[in-house]
């Protein structure tokens, strides 16, 4: 029999690895009377719940809270936090998601005393220094946008949307008597939009694209008629291109007293350069985590202010703010507004984080809309010999490949995308804009310097090649994560959405 | 530009290898008619320390120094700095959705462990990663109700923040749905009586908030009943969580709507918050919003993904069960952590101080002539107590003594005049509390 | 491989019938585009279904594929095999992974479906010039 050598890197399989990389849940680590944070004695007479509150309401004890000390607080979500991605780290060329670079100043400033610890319900008069802040922001979104008025309280780029279509629908139904029925929605769209479209109680049409990939014009005239209340546009298109025929297609829409509404979601290519006021639309949103650098924090929170022109001002969410004799007020009061979208007005935090990118940059923001173009010109020009290009026109701050010619070897976009991991980049979007099937949809952003980008596009080349010599390589990528491809048939049939503690022994 | 990492030279490298002259080549796209020739008319470029003074300056034109007794849905607790710390991880604040599931395992984990959070809370079975707040969380849990029954009309408690309520209208109004409102006793809860009449085989849901806006505990077993009986759903809105640390869960609910905001997160001046949709498993398919699912990977590893994702938009799109795209995830993981460092003796421990802080206020009001408590159920750290004038004129007065005072309820319930609904949480001091009663005795004992 | 006493639609949906009743579900080249199916969702018993009309829906992890009843009727039975094991319409798609189980409410219909060889033929030019 042969005695094998036991190799170090066997030990430790053997010993097992350190619960850093074994971190369980929280709940698994907690043991009774452990914990970790500790609140100044009461100054007041204690009060025992069972009476204060009587016998039907009180409640004994949660069963499977956390009881762990600080430093097991501290080190379990230190130790979750490594697991992940961040722009902090590289690039997330994930288009029309622009995940920029997150200014920590912004950070800093949301977190003033001052900033954070206000009301909305105080007096405002005590309140000045917060209006203001809501106001110059606002004053820096409609110079960007070119539009004349808006709102900052919707809580997302979708809550945006939604806000936008009422005000269409409220517009119609104020100066044509009956909201319409019909919402055109390009099949490139962004699934929010739809989805929005159906809650503001619009059915919605698709409008197909042309072999450029663009809105097609002659399709939109035979379809527009006195049933379409709006279409929803992106521009630059999902594809990263700008809609040659933008304002062409405001005039028919504005001819058959329907209404332009832009998804401002791929706004990082315009600012700056040019503004949407200009081409015709009515009503937009801005996606603020997205041009506007606040932190995505693994999925939120986010603001999606809408802008309107003034046709559709008397029609703003309340609260709206107004200034009389310098003092600034927010007021409930407003005739033929559509109501509220969410309490307390806007996500504030997100909009201070805003405010303060706008003021880094004042008018040079037009320089980094340069550069995001820039850079994604860049890579299209380094990769579009070695992936297809679906379509030819000229790309803005995203362009979009397809994996038509990978798929010949059976790898296809997400295998790709998979394989990116392993080189150290998080992957591209896959699979949309649906109308490029296989897509790889890249946006690098403004904050990518030459060496990332020529990284990046190191990466995708060589991937290319695995792709042509060694397939099965890419395909059962990533290989170097903590968790390989996760089983994401067996989560959805069998759905496990919470821990719960083991049944005691009996 | 100090966010810009590159030099002239670079541009000038990157702008020959694409092939153009210049960067104006790359917006030829854009008619000519659309391309700006001047720069924006935007504040001049300021520098990080210009920034912070800009910000500092906004700072001090707020209500720093004022002692305030508001809550009504916004509440102040104390809050951990191990929060804020953890959360500026660049790993989790600067990372994206988890959609690739391989490199955001902590996200997802911790997603993961929020939903278990919720569903210990609240008393549910099965809760989501967040909503953007309470407010559309309750909107989103009565269209849910609507989708389960395909019954379209709701009857919604009057107690219901009104502000949640202008938000449920502004959903709904389009979309075909009928809200039927239901008053309060006297105790300050939810007329059983009238609501039992109310309800119809047309009835999707009954919708109670508890603590409700006046701070009145709802009765939720009976509740419950009257809107079973009759094929509804009860959704019950929570938007002081920290109540559930002493009052018991409403397990009876179909649909908890919560907002997470007292659990960490700043009142600032109005969000981002933090809201939760928490159900019964049989509904989860229903359920708005991500949710994180435990599974394995091919070596049998434990991992987490986001799952049931065909409810969604991306997939569903005009089918989809809400729009929501973009949730609160920071916030909720503050909310975890915040959790995690409360633990269950923490939370059990920080209800029953405000418990006593909000009773200890009330019994100092009530030791005014002329002044006595509105409603007479169960609260928690909210109370209504009415006075012998005006609210509006004594909080004028309370200012003068840098006191905020409490929300003049009649502003919302105009037969609800000379009431004020005071919030008092652990973190006001026995101090302040008295100083506040002095003066509003003082106030009081002067003529109009 | 595919049932010769089987009708089929262009979506991909089968019928067999037996007298005034008909078995329902999808093909196997509908599974196989779908992937591994994680719910499928049904309609209650004695809800009418309509030619043409989508009745249900079949989920994989990615997408949701809406299911077209085939001919007019009555839904008498549905499948609850489906409910615990989805993966059962992955494997057997003609056989235990049916759907639904209806009364026809006319007959006829179902002569203007395609035999077996058709939808072969159908499903062959599909795929040359995909």
């Amino acid at each position: 029999m042969k005695t094998e050598e036991i190799k170090p890197t066997d030990r430790i399989k053997t010993v097992g690895r350190h619960i850093s990389r074994n971190e369980g849940l929280i709940f698994e680590e907690s043991a009774p009377g452990k914990r970790a944070f500790e609140l100044p004695p009461l100054d007041v007479p204690a009060v025992d719940p069972r009476t204060a509150l009587g016998a039907d309401f009180v409640r004994d004890s949660i069963e499977g809270f956390p009881e762990v000390s600080e430093i097991e607080v501290v080190r379990h979500f230190t130790r979750l936090s490594t697991w992940n991605y961040a722009i902090d780290l590289g690039m997330y060329p994930l288009g029309s998601c622009t995940m920029k670079y997150n200014p920590r100043v912004n950070e800093f400033v949301a977190r003033l005393e001052g900033i954070a610890t206000e009301h909305p319900y105080q007096p405002q008069e005590l309140s000045q220094g917060c209006l203001k802040i809501l106001q110059l922001l606002m004053n820096c979104l409609t110079e960007i946008t070119g539009m004349d008025s808006g709102t900052l309280e919707p809580a997302a780029g979708a809550q945006g949307e939604l806000t936008g279509l009422l005000l269409i629908r409220a517009y119609l139904e104020d100066t044509q008597g009956h909201p319409r029925k019909v919402v055109l929605i390009p099949d490139s769209a962004h699934g929010t939009n739809p989805a929005t479209a159906v809650i503001a109680g619009y059915d919605v049409q698709n409008v197909p694209s042309d072999e450029r990939g663009q809105i097609d014009i002659a399709r939109l005239k035979e379809i527009v008629n006195g049933d379409v209340a709006a279409m929803m546009v992106t521009n630059p298109s999902t594809l990263g291109v700008f809609e040659q025929n933008i304002a062409e297609a405001a005039h028919i829409l504005h001819e058959h007293g329907a209404l332009l509404y832009m998804d401002g979601a791929n706004m990082n290519a315009l600012a700056g350069v040019a503004r949407p006021g200009d081409f015709g639309v009515d009503v937009m949103h801005l996606n603020l985590h997205k041009t506007f650098s606040t932190p995505h924090g693994g999925g939120g929170p986010g603001a999606g202010p809408v802008m309107v022109k003034q046709l559709l001002e008397p029609y703003l969410p309340i609260p709206v703010l107004l200034e009389k004799n310098g003092q600034l007020s927010l007021e409930n009061r407003k005739p033929k507004t559509i109501g509220r979208v969410r309490a307390f007005g806007g996500n504030f935090g997100v909009l201070v984080r805003a405010l303060a990118y706008t003021l880094a940059y004042g008018p040079g923001i037009r320089q980094a809309t340069e550069d995001a173009v820039l850079n994604a010109n860049y890579i299209r020009k380094k990769l579009e010999d070695v992936f297809d290009l679906p379509f030819n026109s000229p790309s803005m701050h995203e362009v979009v490949f397809s994996d038509a010619r990978q798929k010949k070897n059976g790898v296809n976009t997400m295998d790709i995308a998979k394989r990116l991991i392993d080189y150290g980049f998080h992957p591209y979007t896959t699979a949309f804009p649906l109308i490029v099937p296989g897509a790889m949809m890249i946006e690098p952003t403004e904050s990518e310097s030459k060496q990332e980008c020529d990284l990046f596009v190191e990466a995708m080349r060589s991937i290319a090649e695995e792709a042509a010599t060694d397939p099965e390589l890419v395909k059962h990528a990533p290989h170097s994560t903590k968790v390989g491809r996760l089983d994401e048939v067996g989560a959805a049939r069998k759905p496990v959405l919470r821990w719960k503690p083991k049944p005691k022994a009996l | 530009m100090r966010y810009l990492p590159k030099s002239t030279s670079e541009r000038r490298e990157m702008l020959d290898a694409v092939g153009v002259p210049s960067i104006e080549t790359l917006f030829e796209s854009i008619p000519e008619q659309f391309r700006l020739k001047a720069p924006l008319n935007l504040p001049a470029a300021m520098s990080e320390q210009e920034i912070i003074e800009y910000f500092r300056a906004r700072s001090s034109e707020n209500s720093v120094g004022y002692t305030s007794f508001l809550g009504a849905g916004v509440y102040n607790h104390l809050r951990s700095v191990v929060t804020d710390a953890l959360i500026q991880r660049g790993e989790f604040l600067t990372s994206y959705t988890p959609y690739q599931a391989e490199i955001s395992q902590g996200t997802l984990q911790a997603i993961f462990e929020f939903q278990t959070l919720m569903c210990q809370l609240t008393g549910m079975e099965v809760a989501n990663a967040s909503m953007w707040d309470g407010s559309t969380a309750t909107t989103e849990a009565v269209l849910m109700a609507e989708r389960l029954t395909g019954r379209h009309r709701v009857v919604v408690a009057r107690s219901l923040h009104p502000e949640y309520r202008q938000v449920l209208d502004t959903y709904t109004r389009n979309l075909g749905l009928r809200i039927d409102e239901i008053g309060f006793t006297g105790s300050g809860q939810v007329d059983a009586t009238r609501l039992e009449n109310a309800l119809t085989s047309e009835t999707a849901a009954v919708v109670v908030q508890s603590p409700n806006f006046f701070g009145v505990l709802e009765q939720m077993p009976s509740l419950a009943a009257l809107a079973h009986a009759k094929g509804a759903l009860l959704v019950v809105s929570i938007s002081e969580g920290v109540s559930l640390g002493a009052v018991r869960p409403p397990a009876e609910a179909d649909i908890v709507a919560m907002e997470g905001q007292s659990f960490g997160l700043a009142p600032s001046y109005g969000g981002p918050y933090a809201g939760v949709i928490a159900t019964r498993d049989k509904f989860v398919r229903q359920m708005p919003g991500r949710l994180a699912g435990e599974t394995v990977d091919g070596n049998g590893k434990r991992g987490y993904v986001l799952t049931l994702a065909t409810r969604e938009q991306h997939i569903r799109r005009e089918k989809a069960t809400s729009n929501i795209c973009t949730n609160q995830a920071l916030c909720a993981l503050a909310v975890n952590i915040h959790l995690c460092l409360l633990g269950k003796e923490g939370l059990k421990e920080l209800a029953a101080q405000n418990l006593a802080k909000a009773r200890f206020a009330l019994d100092a009001l009530e030791k005014i002539r002329g002044v006595r408590r509105a409603f007479t159920g169960p609260f928690f750290n909210e109370f209504v107590v009415e006075f012998p004038r005006s609210v509006k004129m004594i909080n004028a007065e309370l200012l003068k003594h840098k006191i905020i005072g409490p929300l003049p309820v009649g502003s919302y319930f105009s037969e609800l005049t000379k009431r004020g609904l005071f919030c008092v949480t652990e973190t006001m001091s026995r101090a302040e509390i008295e100083r506040m009663a002095a003066a509003i005795r003082d106030i009081l004992s002067k003529p109009i | 491989m595919y049932p010769t006493d089987y009708r089929y639609t262009k979506d991909h949906e089968w019928i067999k019938v037996s007298g005034e009743t008909g078995t329902i579900g999808i093909t196997d080249y509908a599974q196989h585009e779908l992937g591994d199916v994680v719910f499928v969702e049904m309609p209650a018993v004695g809800a009418k279904v309509e030619a043409g009309k989508v009745f249900g829906t079949v989920e994989s992890v990615k997408a949701v594929s809406e299911i077209f009843a085939p001919v007019s009727g009555e839904v008498t039975e549905t499948n609850a095999v489906l409910t615990g094991t989805p993966e059962t319409l992955n494997s057997d798609p003609h056989g235990d992974g049916w759907l639904i189980k209806i009364k026809l409410a006319t007959p006829s219909e179902v002569s203007g479906l395609m035999d077996a060889a058709a939808y072969q033929a159908f499903i062959s030019e599909k795929e040359t010039s995909a």
